[in-house]
């Protein structure tokens, strides 16, 4: 058996010991994110997967694996909420990425989650960088060279975990996209106001089977515009199992979502949001959280004239819930440490940052209960850190997913660890 | 003939000689640099931590400005008539230089009408030059100066095998590209390997379509300059008719003169080492890789040729070249002793190359590589002035040189660290403390960037 393989193998085992073991971490500050704040020199159980004590008055399990953690910084397994993780292998690479779909065939009920690539290179890339939860999103484009787009509804986005238990989907079909502003436009026609009422009328045919679903079936009712499985995604929304996300910039475009989702009684989140921080209040008395691109400081186009680099400042103060993600960042969803410092250096608390970066987004997409702090019952997804999280300087020690002590090797370290190696003057492909 | 030639020489250097009326009084060059400094006092910055530039670190130093210039870097000094700054808690360093920005060429807002970084009609277009492309209210340069940026280099896009002249900036916006123009600093020529320009040219069903049509291109140009250039000579020596101005083989004779400098866009190791092949055989110098995402894979070959690698700390991915992108990059460049720098080609990334920095300080220290603050400021100052030829003048903190300074209010490898005051000419151009003298381009004007957008 070669190196490489050998080692492969004795990693596998390892995981899967460490899975089932009952493991003790000690000795670290963690930042739990939840009632109990931030705990020093704290121990952590781990059991099942889950946590099952944290705390500094913690008795060690006697078969306990125990993990050392002394001077390192621990927080929850950070939460990527948008991107194409799993989805996009190499951008300009046509056949790696499948976020994208035009044409008529589906709107809201295109899936994503069928693509899904668990074995993606840019997720062992991510989770090494604390990474652990992931929401993935179809993505809008306008027309192609044949004059096909996406439609304004694109499609339904799961939360997937990061880890090496194979039941990759923690949530699918959390929620279902819909696209306003200038993508909403380019896709509707020409006009954002188009965008709106292609959604209005989806949303009222979905109303409308929904009270005569029985009849339709039947052949026995009138037709909708959609297709009847548009129109089944489009009832979660209805319901309030899935919320409807909504890529928008413009302060103006976020009133009227604002508008429609208090006239549905549906739960809307606001992906994107550059101008949010100009209705922050209304954003607040509504519920609706943000997801914010908060590094996006520049007039990119006319939807974000009004950005500015204090945003998760403003909302957050006013009381909206906000998390880092931008969906351009799937290769560099690691990023969202930088997002949160640097907004902590312009206006927010860091554990605020923490949070936007851990719970804020769980809560959004409501698997809360199961991710987002260090608590008993959870889920056991932690980042053990060199030091401050938030500090591009610093960097994971080991991450667990669900309990497991993941593997900490990607492409990117293999490279490196190639061409790191100085002492041999055998050609790189021999560096083995 | 002599005449023509001294104007060449002249544009390309960014001198301000020739080429007036007669009878008029000696002004500026057509297209020269009227680049004023802003007023500047005398000032010093007391007891501050001073990253110079020059690998040196030196705490609880002070920095003199005088006259635009740095005077004296060290303790207790003599500040008898200055404006002085308690930089007690701040960090001091030269500077940032950004060696790839598209600012003002690539705008924001990003409409199609500000589309003007690639002249993407034909694969060598070397006689566009980017300046005249560039915009100078395009909001990008004030954040970038917000973000410590004293100078730039706006290149043209990669579309191209050769995609035009580079210029370099200061970052003081003006009314028009000249005013901005870094007095004396030579033009750089941007040319492009790898899938771009095989990508525009092959879609478009014409040559080149290859890598190998790619070089083919690179050295067909290169024999045609080289013939442009010969026949200059000759007629200089009276032997023959001198060849009709081309505004393209100006551009790439500079480079074969060695007036021009050449930024090349290259991705991948193998296509660098090709790329060594052709300088050797036209006889050039690449002074820069721009992007080398697998520079790490030829360090020793970017240190024998005296080539800096110009670089993100983590892009990777967006396409098949970037797909071996290693944070460590950096690190095992400059391990390597070969010229690294941190570059942008973002008006993102421009805001913090500080940041970008302490990205690859982060993934060297997980391998055991320490960096300190000393070594890594080096690729956003020194190494980038070396990179655009302006070393002598500017991007350390010694004696005589550019008072371009910045003052950081803690380390500036630290995410929470902000830029409080740039200088540029020793003149207070960006004080975080302080917003009513900062600039504010006229597109900005009643937006938030006036409050903060770009802060």
């Amino acid at each position: 058996m070669n190196f490489a393989l050998r080692f492969f193998v004795t990693s596998l085992v390892f995981i899967g010991v460490a899975a089932a073991q009952t493991t003790a971490i000690t000795g670290a500050t963690v930042h739990t994110v939840g009632p109990q704040g931030s705990i020093e020199n704290a121990t952590i159980i781990i059991e099942g997967g889950r946590i099952a004590a944290v705390g500094t008055n913690v008795s060690i399990p006697s078969d306990a694996r125990r993990v050392d953690a002394s001077n390192k910084v621990i927080t929850p397994g950070l939460f990527s909420p948008l991107g194409q993780i799993g989805l996009s292998e190499v951008n300009a690479v046509e056949g790696t990425n499948d976020a994208t779909q035009r044409g008529n065939d589906f709107a809201a009920a295109f899936d994503i989650a069928d693509a899904y690539n668990p074995r993606s290179i840019v997720i062992a890339i991510s989770r090494i960088d604390g990474i652990t939860r992931a929401g993935i999103t179809p993505h809008a484009s306008g027309p192609d060279a044949e004059g096909y787009t996406s439609h304004v509804l694109s499609g339904l986005g799961s939360v997937v975990h990061l880890g090496d238990s194979p039941e990759w989907f923690v949530k699918r079909g959390a929620i279902v996209v819909a696209n306003l502003g200038e993508t909403g436009s380019s896709v509707a026609g020409g006009s954002r106001a188009a965008a709106v009422q292609i959604l209005r009328a989806a949303l009222d045919d979905a109303l409308d089977y929904r009270q005569n679903k029985a009849a339709y079936e039947r052949g026995d009712w009138r037709d909708y515009s959609f297709s009847a499985a548009d129109l089944d995604a489009l009832l979660g929304v209805l319901d309030g199992s899935a919320a409807l996300l909504f890529n928008v910039d413009r302060a103006s475009d976020i009133s009227v979502v604002l508008g429609i989702a208090g006239e549905y009684n549906i739960r809307a989140i606001i992906a994107g949001g550059s101008e949010a921080w100009m209705v922050a209040d209304h954003l607040a008395a509504a519920a609706v959280p943000v997801i914010l691109d908060g590094i996006n400081n520049l007039p990119g186009n006319f939807d974000r004239i009004n950005a500015r680099l204090d945003s998760a400042s403003l909302l957050i103060n006013a009381g909206v819930t906000v998390a880092f993600g931008a969906s351009a960042q799937t290769h560099n969803a690691r990023l969202l440490t930088q997002s949160a410092g640097i907004a902590v250096a312009n206006g927010l608390t860091w554990d605020q940052a923490l949070k936007a970066i851990t719970l804020a987004p769980a809560e959004i997409y409501g698997v809360d209960s199961m991710v987002g702090t260090i608590e008993v019952g959870k889920d056991a997804d932690l980042v053990i850190w060199s030091a401050d999280p938030l500090e591009l300087t610093s960097y994971p020690d080991q991450v667990y997913i669900q309990g497991a002590a993941i593997s900490m090797e990607s492409r990117q370290t293999l490279l490196r660890d190639r061409y790191l190696q100085t002492g041999s003057d055998a050609p790189p492909a021999f560096r083995n | 003939m002599h005449r023509l030639r001294s104007l060449l020489i002249s544009l390309a250097a960014g001198t301000s000689i020739v080429a007036c009326d007669p009878g008029e009084p000696d002004g500026p060059a057509p297209y020269d640099s009227r680049y004023q400094s802003l007023a500047s006092q005398s000032t010093i910055l007391r007891g501050a931590t001073v990253l110079t530039g020059t690998g040196d670190r030196i705490d609880n130093a002070d920095v003199v400005m005088q006259d635009g210039k740095i005077v004296a870097v060290g303790s207790a000094l003599d500040a008898t008539g200055m404006t002085a700054v308690d930089a007690s808690d701040m960090w001091v360093t030269p500077g940032v230089i950004d060696v790839h920005s598209h600012l003002g060429a690539y705008p924001s807002p990003g409409v199609s009408a500000h589309s003007d970084g690639n002249e993407a009609t034909d694969p060598n277009t070397a006689e566009v030059w980017a300046e005249h492309s560039v915009w100078p209210q395009d909001p990008g340069f004030v954040a970038a100066l917000a973000g410590g940026v004293t100078t730039l280099q706006v290149l043209p896009g990669s579309a191209n095998l050769f995609g035009g002249r580079g210029v370099t900036l200061k970052n003081v916006p003006g009314r028009s590209v000249m005013d901005m123009k870094f007095p004396g600093a030579p033009y750089g020529l941007k040319m492009a390997c790898g899938e771009n320009p095989k990508r525009v040219y092959g879609g478009k069903g014409q040559s080149p379509s290859t890598r190998m049509g790619n070089v083919a291109g690179y050295r067909s140009a290169w024999i045609e300059a080289a013939d442009y250039n010969k026949k200059l000579a000759n007629a200089e020596k009276g032997q023959g008719e001198a060849p009709k101005r081309d505004l393209k083989l100006e551009t790439l004779a500079g480079v074969l003169n060695g007036e021009i400098l050449v930024h090349n866009h290259c991705y991948r190791a193998d296509e660098m080492a090709v790329m060594f092949e052709i300088a050797k055989e036209f006889g050039y110098k690449i002074t820069a890789f721009h992007h080398a995402v697998e520079a790490y894979k030829i360090a020793d070959l970017l240190r024998e040729n005296d080539t800096c690698g110009a670089i993100w700390a983590d892009w990777y991915g967006f396409k098949m070249e970037a797909f071996d992108g290693i944070r460590e990059n950096a690190a095992i460049l400059d391990r390597a002793e070969a010229c690294t720098v941190m570059h942008s080609d973002s008006e993102m990334g421009i805001q913090r190359l500080n940041q970008e920095s302490a990205k690859v300080i982060g993934a060297a220290a997980r391998v055991g590589i320490d960096i300190p603050p000393e070594r890594a400021v080096r690729w956003f100052t020194a190494n980038a002035a070396k990179a655009l030829g302006i070393a002598d003048v500017v991007g350390t903190l010694e004696p005589g040189k550019m008072a371009d300074v910045t003052v950081w209010d803690g380390n500036p490898f630290s995410v929470y660290t902000k830029a409080q005051k740039v200088y540029i000419d020793g003149a207070l151009v960006y004080d975080r403390s302080d917003e009513s003298g900062n600039p504010v381009t006229d597109f900005s004007l009643g937006t938030a960037a006036q409050h903060g957008g770009a802060q």
